[in-house]
């Protein structure tokens, strides 16, 4: 009943929803947003590159975006700037770099939009595998990886004090976002990645009672906003990302309603006892 | 005799000549002692004094700069830091807390947040908690892992009097019961808990060592809070006579202020309770007067300290 190319993005979509979800529960648990954006951001860089040398453009993304995460943690060692002013620097100067090469590659036409802003009705077939065989691969990651990621979100300090390495959760899970980038472009785009990492585990924060239900819940919030998104650009003709951007936006917003949340805390007090 | 208790009790961690330096700055240096299985160890010392950086280091959070230290083989640490901030984003109820770390059985946990008194709270999430049950729920979680070594960076924060005592007679209870070595630091220069084997008063470097000497013993304490409180909570006597600024110099209590500090300088005045030694490393000039400071060892740093 749908066009292929309508069916095609709803499968990618979906499986980028579910990949995001708990990688962006601890993008908001770590305070990480910005981190995320810069190494989106980043990877236009990464498409530059990929055009100049010839290489696979996800892998291009992704070698940039995991470059600009190590970048970062060798300049935090540093501790000369705030972590905010460095990402602002790497943010902004890998993408203008990305710009200014594109802009002396006058041989290459590229619809810098479509990178920008994603289009995910032209994904193909070989992208589809590549983003459920990648989102596989992120899901198993974070699962393996879970009870070290989450004591080191909690505190570094005494995770690393009972036996887990923070030190090197944290890296990987540097790596899994890089990853992520890569697959995610394509899809909401550059500029817009970053907001399906952060509105659907906020949302979902405030029906979960566990970080690992808010981890599945942020993926089934993420599967709602691109089906709804989807939906919604085919009808009113509006464009996909952000349309499907928008959508998680509705979502969020409907979360902050107060139904059935009220009780419920009424009955956490209650048992809680002497708050 | 002696040879028997010595290689019956290796212990849980040493620390030799432990020094940690940050930015061109030592934040400690010189640091000695050693924690066994069932003994409390109390660090106490002013804001900045290296308290929490001698505790990260004995438990390998960070690495010394010099000296070394020695962890027992397999030493398995409960930590309740100084500091614990969970963003109100992450939803962790007192329970999922417990297994943070590691894997739990129910009734452990169970038993855990019996002994600490919070059951009633299992489900409760932590940031609903209130300064006390929150401290009670970390130290929960520390001793369900059934720890070697428990080290607690100042338990009894934001906690008040009563509580403070009822935390520590916990503390003194969890001891009993598992005999794990404890590492407790104390926010209070004056004020340590009774049960304290040795008591390491730190200010950059290793000021002076003892045993707490009982509180029951001082009657105005007694008055003043209680014979409960006695029980629980002893003093520390000693008497810093200058004190290291930030810049390196040295301010005395007759308000002048050196670039060292005098030859003839000790933390002490005069006619104190000898029941701590000087470490050797103040860098005021007892070192050369306090060779073999180790008094459980040598026995003879009393004598010294009277130099």
């Amino acid at each position: 009943m749908f066009d292929d190319f309508f069916t095609r993005a709803l499968i990618a979509g979906i499986g980028l929803a579910v990949t995001v979800g708990p990688l962006g529960c601890f993008v908001i648990w770590r305070r990480m947003a910005y981190f995320g954006d810069t190494m989106a951001h980043s990877a236009l860089l990464g498409v530059a590159l990929s055009l100049l040398l010839d290489l696979n453009l996800m892998l291009a993304v992704f070698i940039v975006a995991a470059a600009v995460s190590l970048l970062l943690l060798l300049l935090q060692k540093r501790g000369a700037l705030s972590t905010d002013a460095l990402l602002g620097i790497l943010s902004h100067s890998a993408l203008s770099i990305g710009l200014v090469l594109v802009a002396f590659m006058t041989w290459v036409r590229i619809d810098l939009v479509g990178f920008l802003f994603g289009d995910i009705l032209a994904v193909s077939e070989a992208d589809i595998d590549l983003v459920w065989g990648g989102g596989i691969l992120v899901l198993a990651a974070i699962v393996y990886l879970w009870r070290p990621l989450l004591a080191s979100t909690v505190n570094p300090e005494l995770a690393e004090a009972e036996g887990l390495r923070p030190e090197r959760a944290r890296l990987y899970f540097m790596l899994l976002m890089a990853l992520v980038i890569a697959i995610a472009m394509k899809i909401v785009g550059i500029l817009l990645i970053t907001s399906l990492l952060i509105i659907p585990a906020a949302t979902a924060r405030r029906f979960a009672t566990s970080p690992e239900i808010m981890a599945v819940l942020a993926s089934v919030i993420g599967v709602l906003a691109v089906t709804g998104g989807l939906f919604g650009s085919l009808h009113f003709d509006t464009p996909s990302g952000p349309s499907i951007v928008v959508a998680a936006m509705g979502l969020f917003v409907l979360s902050l309603l107060p139904f059935g949340r009220s009780t419920e805390t009424a009955v956490h007090s209650s048992h809680g006892g002497h708050h | 005799m002696l040879n028997f208790q010595k290689t019956a009790q290796t212990p849980l961690v040493t620390l030799s000549n432990a020094g940690v330096r940050r930015n061109g700055r030592w934040l400690v240096r010189g640091v000695e002692f050693s924690i066994n299985r069932g003994e409390i160890v109390t660090l106490i010392g002013p804001n900045g004094s290296g308290k929490s950086t001698t505790a990260k280091t004995a438990i390998g959070v960070m690495k010394p700069d010099e000296g070394w230290v020695e962890k027992k083989p397999g030493l398995k640490v409960g930590y309740v830091p100084q500091k614990l901030a969970i963003d109100w984003t992450l939803p962790l109820t007192v329970e999922r807390l417990m297994t943070l770390t590691g894997p739990l059985k129910g009734r452990e946990i169970e038993e855990a947040l019996h002994s600490t008194g919070i059951s009633h709270l299992a489900r409760a999430e932590v940031q609903h908690l209130s300064g006390g049950e929150f401290q009670r729920a970390l130290l929960a979680r520390a001793v369900a892992r059934k720890p070697d070594l428990l080290v607690l960076d100042e338990p009894v924060q934001g906690v008040d009097f009563s509580g403070e005592i009822a935390l520590y007679d916990l503390i003194k209870s969890i001891r009993n019961q598992t005999g794990c070595g404890i590492l407790l630091i104390s926010h209070d220069l004056h004020v340590v808990m009774a049960e304290t084997d040795t008591v390491i008063c730190l200010n950059g470097h290793v000021c002076c060592r003892g045993t707490p000497q009982m509180v029951s013993r001082s009657p105005e304490y007694l008055r003043l809070f209680g014979s409960r409180a006695a029980q629980t909570l002893a003093v520390y006597s000693h008497d810093h006579d200058h004190t290291h600024l930030p810049d390196g110099r040295v301010l005395h209590t007759d308000g002048s202020i050196t670039e060292h500090c005098h030859p003839g300088d000790g933390h002490h005045h005069g006619d104190h309770d000898h029941d701590h030694v000087h470490g050797p490393n103040c860098g005021c000039g007892f070192k050369s007067r306090l060779q073999g400071y180790d008094d459980k060892l040598s026995g003879v740093s009393e004598e010294q300290d009277r130099v």
